[in-house]
């Protein structure tokens, strides 16, 4: 079975200017809801009280929202951990911190005072200053991977290249993010994990599709860079779909069965598929038209790298 | 025409057969087991054995084996008799008595050959099998002021030697403050603190009216010496106290640099852990009463006016608790000691500890040591234990305090602030008392800055979950690649399913610890691992397409194929070293998961299915490959 014409020559690069300016867009519109939403940042960052409890039959949220209030807690998060008998709920880091499970205890009086039929599965406690710190370390690790990525593809590739890809990543990473600060979903470690799994994901297109077109501007002896780029896009698309699927089949099958711990993981990656893949084609290689690469910049690497020279 | 060479085959076939060699132990599932291990003094060995198997057959409690494995003995019970499980460690508990630790385990069911090869399953992260996991953090701001107040005695001392009148030696905003009447007592001053109290950095301070000021501050170099030091004492103590809570694996890691994490797994309640984790111990060098009989004073309960009774560390060859008389005046405390460290005698060779007292502490060992050459001098460590009782529905703080005699030894000597402790029975006997000694000199009190309990029913739905997501994640791709590549998605098949196995044994053999994002870094794995092969068959098919033979276009297609590979886990593989590196918890996990996953795709996808490729086509006359596109016909 054969889902893609081999021979298609879709004219990507004459969408340019509309989809840079979409990206555009949608990258200044996601900068501008993180700015004035923010992000629903879970336990792992903001510090305080978390506390999970299960009901042996199916409760409502707002039950247990009544059942805090008249236990004295007035300002706890309660959300439904998928299913109808789960929830987490989440209370505001307190001076007295050293309570934790004082605290959960107290939690689990309030809820039994209404229904009997609740248990504990879990409570954690985080200091606000670890929080902050996670935080800090999160965009140290983010910064050093989209450095880490434009240096090694700076040496393989050319420069415009690195620019290129790391311009696609810090596009994605923002879109990443501004979903999250758009939906107000809770953005935690696991999520922050697969932000920087997204921008290894979507590096991961990227170079494949560079590839491609040093190869093209090798190959071919009048290497117009339109044509080029134009054709390096047609003939990996089928592979950039066909990775894009197979991943996100993975990740829906991690999104609807691995349970609530991983969801907002499958989430984030999905959503990074959608955006790396549509970026590799719509943004990176437009921005690689634009910064005017040619077949001159990639005969001049070549000539320092044998193991590449031989090639055709 | 192969020109796959022999010894790649041969390569494929080993790495294969390791991976499902490592990989296997993940499918014994581990059983409830109940281990007991020797508290302080008791031993494990085949008479205990017996008693244990005596009471549980007394108690009709069934049982699979009893093993006797060097330290400690194992309880193996019947494959998911949890409850069981818990009846036998309430059992043993109350039958052994506190001179046994009696944890709840999970046994291994692995074969011996297996693990003698180190084939062993992962361990679970907390996720996966519920438990307690606390983050605790040393006081920086204490530590400090410590050692200000360690360094201020010090100065006074050097002063006091040269004779140099100060106003005042007292704690300033960069460390010590030394107050001077004259210039003149400053510039000596400064020149005395710097020859002998090497450790700080001296300065000249501001000048108000009569009062010449010196500032003294601790070197940084040494306050980092001091605050690993200070983590590495309380991972120290933490591990000795752990004990206490009968656990089977606990885990302590320093993290950062001034963090301990301690993990606990099977244990859910956190008050009881925080009550050992948040004990303070502290040394007292006391003098031994030589003229009384500490058995008789023990018996009759008559204690001469000047002393108090304690017992030594260790019991007696009979199992009974040793009472020793000590005098109630405490010499030095632990809040006087520098360091402690194991080393052999140089004279004699025998194991020794050589302490180092502060400069107030050496002058008072020194007064003591001139009057009582002979006499035998014992060290006492203190240990306090927060409690909380709730009494008429209020919290009553207490305080449980347990002494415990760890050395005595005669005084050889006049010293003063540099001392050894020699003659010790082994090496093993030095280190525990260099770490005792360490453990009560002032070590930073922690403060728990995450603390996360997860109970048992999650973890197991977590692992559950987990193990459907793996699997249906891994089914979707095989169809979905079978069924638009054909034979070659098959092939590929084979390779992703082995991709994951060869993940696991390479977690397996290294010891990653499995968590929630682990499973999740696998799955992510197995989605993406598929893109060599993606890229391969395409550059198949487009070889195909440019009029090639099917065997040169396998050959080209992996050939060129190659270097973007190379090119995109490259990059792929910086991002997820970031991931292992930088974060923390979770995001580690994932990101190591990642990173072999990434290092065994690249293996399996490119390598294997190369082999089987050429396996499936050599030796034939090919007119097409069964590729699954509209230009090649399957089958020849």
């Amino acid at each position: 079975m054969e889902l893609f014409n081999p021979n298609s020559n879709i004219d990507f690069l004459g969408w340019r200017k509309v989809s840079i300016i979409i990206s555009i867009i949608l990258v200044i519109g996601s900068l501008g809801v993180i700015a004035t939403r923010g992000l629903n940042y879970a336990l792992d960052f903001t510090g305080g009280v978390l506390v999970e409890a299960g009901y042996t039959n199916s409760v409502e949220v707002d039950q247990v929202r009544a059942a805090l209030e008249a236990g004295g807690f007035h300002n706890a998060q309660v959300q439904s951990l998928g299913g109808t008998r789960d929830v987490s709920i989440r209370l505001q880091p307190q001076a007295d911190q050293k309570n934790a499970d004082k605290v959960a205890t107290d939690v689990l009086t309030a809820l039994k005072a209404r229904r009997a039929d609740v248990a504990l599965k879990r409570h954690d406690f985080v200091g606000p200053q670890v929080g902050a710190e996670l935080k800090t370390n999160g965009i140290v690790a983010i910064v050093f991977v989209i450095f880490g990525i434009m240096i090694y593809i700076g040496i393989r590739f050319e420069k415009r290249f690195a620019i290129a890809a790391i311009a696609s990543e810090i596009h994605d990473t923002i879109l990443t993010v501004g979903f999250f600060a758009l939906t107000q979903k809770e953005f935690d470690l696991t999520v922050l994990a697969s932000v920087l799994a997204v921008v290894g994901y979507s590096i991961n297109d990227k170079v494949v599709v560079f590839d491609r077109v040093r190869e093209l501007f090798r190959m071919t002896r009048k290497a117009e860079p339109y044509a080029i780029l134009n054709r390096a896009i047609n003939q990996t698309l089928s592979r950039t779909i066909m990775t894009s699927l197979t991943t996100a089949l993975a990740m829906f099958a991690l999104f609807f069965f691995g349970g609530p711990a991983v969801h907002g993981f499958a989430l984030t990656m999905l959503i990074g598929i959608v955006i790396g893949t549509l970026s590799s084609i719509f943004f990176a290689n437009p921005i690689l038209y634009w910064l005017g690469v040619s077949k001159a910049d990639l005969m001049q690497v070549s000539k320092e790298n044998p193991e590449l020279a031989r090639r055709p | 025409m192969n020109d796959f060479p022999r010894w790649k085959y041969a390569l494929v076939i080993v790495v294969l057969l390791l991976g499902v060699l490592y990989g296997l132990p993940n499918l014994f599932l581990q059983q409830p087991a109940v281990q007991i291990t020797a508290n302080r003094g008791a031993t494990v060995d085949q008479a205990l054995k017996e008693q244990v198997q005596g009471i549980l057959e007394k108690d009709k409690i069934t049982f699979q084996s009893i093993e006797l494995n060097g330290d400690h003995l194992l309880v193996r019970l019947p494959t998911g008799e949890n409850e069981l499980q818990a009846k036998a460690q309430e059992l043993l508990k109350t039958s052994l008595g506190d001179q046994y630790v009696v944890a709840l385990n999970l046994a291994s069911t692995v074969p011996h050959w297996m693990r003698a090869i180190g084939a062993k399953e992962m361990p679970k992260g907390l996720d996966l099998q519920g438990g307690v996991h606390f983050l605790m953090e040393v006081d920086d701001k204490d530590v400090m002021d410590k050692q200000a107040q360690r360094y201020a005695d010090d100065i006074r001392v050097v002063l006091h030697d040269k004779n140099i009148r100060y106003q005042s030696v007292g704690r300033g905003p960069q460390g010590v403050v030394v107050q001077l009447r004259s210039a003149e007592d400053r510039d000596a001053s400064l020149a005395a603190i710097s020859s002998k109290v090497p450790d700080v950095v001296v300065s000249n301070g501001k000048t108000f009216g009569d009062t010449y000021t010196l500032d003294a501050s601790v070197k940084p170099q040494k306050i980092k010496e001091v605050a690993l030091n200070t983590i590495r004492q309380n991972q120290a103590t933490l591990s000795n106290r752990i004990n206490a809570l009968g656990v089977a694996e606990p885990l302590i890691q320093q993290q950062g640099d001034s963090r301990i994490a301690v993990e606990l797994p099977g244990v859910q309640d956190t008050a009881e852990a925080k009550k050992i984790l948040g004990a303070t111990a502290t040394l007292e060098y006391r003098a031994v009463d030589e003229n009384a009989n500490a058995f008789e004073a023990q018996k009759s309960g008559q204690i001469p006016p000047d002393d108090k009774l304690f017992y030594r560390r260790e019991r007696g060859p009979d199992g009974k608790p040793i009472p020793m008389l000590l005098k109630k005046k405490v010499i030095a405390t632990g809040d006087e000691l520098v360091d402690a460290s194991s080393a052999p005698d140089q004279q004699s060779g025998t194991p020794s500890v050589s302490v180092t007292l502060n400069a107030s502490g050496g002058r008072k060992m020194l007064d003591f040591t001139t009057q009582n050459i002979g006499k035998p001098m014992a060290v006492v460590y203190v240990e306090r234990t927060p409690e909380i009782k709730i009494v008429d529905g209020k919290e009553v703080r207490s305080t449980k305090v347990t002494e415990e005699v760890i050395n005595s030894a005669s005084i050889r000597g006049v010293f003063s602030n540099r001392f050894q402790t020699t003659g010790l029975e082994s090496n093993k006997v030095a280190s525990d008392l260099a770490l005792l000694l360490r453990a009560g000199s002032l070590a930073a009190p922690v403060v728990i800055v995450e603390e996360r309990v997860i109970g048992p029913s999650l973890g197991k739905d977590n692992i559950q979950k987990g193990v459907s997501a793996v699997l249906l994640g891994l089914a979707a791709v095989l169809v979905f690649m079978a069924f638009y590549y054909w034979l070659f998605g098959l092939i590929a098949d084979i390779a992703l399913f082995f991709n994951l196995v060869l993940l696991l044994a390479v977690m397996s053999a290294i010891g990653v610890t499995l968590t929630m994002p682990g499973i999740a870094g696998i799955v992510l794995t197995l989605g993406m691992a598929i893109d060599a092969n993606v890229l391969v068959c395409e550059r198949i098919r487009e070889e195909l397409r440019n009029g090639s033979t099917p065997l040169a276009s396998i050959r080209a297609g992996y050939e060129k194929a190659w270097a973007t590979i190379l090119d995109a886990n490259v990059t792929h593989l910086l991002a997820a070293l970031a991931l292992m590196t930088l974060g923390s918890g979770a995001i580690r996990g994932f990101g190591v998961t990642l990173f072999i996953g990434i290092l065994t795709s690249m293996f399996t996808s490119v390598t294997v299915t190369h082999a089987i490729t050429n396996l499936v086509h050599s030796g034939r006359k090919l007119k097409g490959l069964a590729l699954g596109s509209g230009y090649s016909h399957a089958g020849a």
